[in-house]
């Protein structure tokens, strides 16, 4: 069902972790099937005074597609400005690794999401004017974010880090 | 990871197919290709075959042969027991529970779709229906209980010798799927009306099974044709899967202390091994439980990726995991146990086979912690410990 490519990015994936020092990261969850993206932006200027995203990573709970599409969009944004960044699709992502089954294109929407929010986050941290299209995406994922996080409170750092363990 | 070898701990889901059964079928497919219900010798000897393959069966249940209708597996089985005692009427109340294998579950959506009443029955959180459940939920028109006997996916038995007792006191009809339990526990036969059975499971073919009906259960038949299985189940008789799903049987039931006992000590094994993981847990009983099945969940990890990252090490399980389903929904068997959302993202479930060795559960135990930690590593939660 997934592409050589899905497999190969799922296997060895590009820029995973949590990023030192990043200028954003952004936030995202599927309700639905539970799953979980985070993504560091680091942003600086180029010769030509452009915002230009120097570097991407990421830190991801979920399928197959959710790392692989992660492993994709950081390959995909990395050296854009922060407008052609912006302007990333799922279906860019998902063209990228060959395609993904009708099902898991919602995995790629997760990723261009992250990649999406990280910007928001960054252009809100500068006190930059935010674009109407990118700030309602914003307000759509937020109100997904807010129940995931009641769901996954018990290990997130805001919550109770410790484990449940075997109940 | 230069293991070539492949390492197959999926048997709920099938198992290869035991030398000894192949055997028995090739004949049945060229010198032995008679239609059973032929008149010439060809013929006969087929029929022959079947009634023998369906005489094995039934003496291994202790039950009559022409109590045993021969299917296309556990989905058609378990469809002809709720639709063909629904179907009789135009109403009624079935009575079934939430950990239900989609053949059972989804043929009762079905019914309700169609106005039938359904009961589905709770299960505490180890997946066990309690009988006092089913003696409340009974009314005067309820025309079946189905439960099953042994759970697919986290191996949980239920109490079936209790509710059986139940429905045969309230004279309803009582159903259990014992497509994973069959040949490797004990079945109260004397309280089952209705059993589902599936070759595959079995090491034997797949597309063959059958319905024990014991006599005088009224059922109507779903397939309308030539009025095989004595007018139950029409179409020609699948000679060389009948065949073979007797020597499945034949081998299950003579090896089956030796053969259990073996996967009860894998599974002993596992838990203890798999548990000193942080943040693990056991779902299912850990000792009510089907001797083959063992299901785990791991914290901050999702479970198809956790599958894919063992097909990596050749090592082949499965998930209840939302993420592999085809509608994103986690397990209903693991939501019904209350397990976390959290934590039935990320299940595991290892099944042996008769073909286990403990070389398969050792590349297992060697390559879970080395997944689950680089998985864990990629996760934006982290887990203590
Ligand atoms: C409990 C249970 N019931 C029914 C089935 C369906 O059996 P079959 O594959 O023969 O249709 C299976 C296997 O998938 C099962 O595990
Ligand atoms: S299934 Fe939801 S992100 Fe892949």
């Amino acid at each position: 069902m997934y592409t050589e490519k899905v497999i190969d990015h799922f296997r060895e994936p590009h820029n995973r972790g949590k990023m030192e020092n990043y200028s954003a990261v952004g936030k995202v969850g599927n309700i639905v099937c539970g799953d979980v993206m985070w993504l560091y932006i680091k942003v600086d200027k180029n010769d030509a005074g452009q915002d230009i995203i120097t570097d991407i990573s990421w830190e991801t709970f979920g399928c197959t597609a959710a790392i692989a599409t992660s492993s994709m969009v950081s390959d995909i944004g990395k050296g854009k400005t922060i407008e052609e960044a912006i302007a990333v699709t799922n279906q860019d992502v998902a063209s990228e690794l060959g395609g993904l089954p009708p099902i898991k294109m919602h995995c790629s929407a997760l990723a261009a999401d992250a990649l999406n929010e990280a910007i928001y986050a960054y252009l809100i941290q500068e006190k930059r004017s935010i674009p109407e299209a990118l700030q309602k995406r914003h307000d759509h994922i937020a109100k997904e974010m807010a129940q995931l996080e009641e769901r996954y409170a018990a290990f997130t750092e805001k919550g109770n880090s410790k484990p449940r363990g075997c109940e | 990871m230069a293991m070539n070898k492949n390492v197959y701990l999926d048997n709920s889901a099938t198992t290869p197919v035991a030398p000894e059964v192949l055997e028995a079928m090739i004949p049945f497919f060229q010198s032995r290709y008679g239609n059973a219900s032929s008149l010439h010798s060809e013929g006969r000897d087929a029929r022959r075959a079947v009634e023998e393959s369906r005489a094995l069966i039934a003496e291994h249940l202790k039950v009559h042969p022409s109590e045993i209708v021969f299917t296309s597996g556990a989905t058609e089985a378990d469809n002809l027991a709720l639709l063909g005692t629904a179907l009789r009427s135009t109403g009624g109340h079935l009575i079934t529970s939430r950990i239900e294998h989609d053949a059972v579950r989804h043929s009762a959506d079905w019914l309700a779709s169609r106005g039938y009443d359904v009961t589905l029955l709770e299960v505490d959180e180890f997946g066990r229906v309690s009988a006092d459940d089913v003696r409340e939920a009974i009314r005067p028109d309820t025309m079946l209980v189905s439960v099953m006997a042994g759970n697919n996916e986290v191996g949980t038995i239920q109490p079936i010798r209790a509710i059986g007792e139940i429905c045969r006191e309230r004279s309803v009809p009582f159903h259990t799927d014992a497509v994973q339990a069959y040949g490797k526990i004990e079945l109260p036969m004397d309280v089952i009306d209705m059993l589902s059975v599936s070759a595959h499971k079995l090491h034997g073919p797949k597309g063959v099974g059958f319905l024990y009906v014991r006599k005088g259960t009224k059922l109507t038949p779903l397939l309308h044709g030539g009025g095989h299985e004595h007018g139950r189940r029409s179409g020609t008789e699948n000679v060389p899967g009948i065949v073979g799903l007797g020597v499945a049987t034949q081998i299950a039931f003579e090896e089956r202390d030796r053969v259990t006992q073996r996967m009860e000590g894998f599974r002993e094994y596992l838990i203890q091994e798999v548990l000193k993981l942080p943040a693990t847990r056991l779902n299912g009983h850990p000792t009510e439980s089907l001797p083959h099945i063992a299901n785990f969940s791991f914290e901050a990890i999702e479970g198809e990726s956790l599958i894919m990252k063992l097909d990596e090490h050749h090592i082949a399980t499965s998930t209840g995991s939302a993420c592999s389903s085809p509608n994103l929904e986690p397990s209903h068997v693991l939501v019904a146990l209350g397990v976390p959302l959290s934590m039935a993202h990320g299940s595991l479930r290892v099944s042996t086979g008769r073909q286990t060795m403990q070389d398969d559960i050792d590349a297992l135990l060697k390559a879970l912690p080395i997944v689950v930690q680089e998985l864990r590593d990629m996760s934006p939660f982290k887990v203590g410990g």
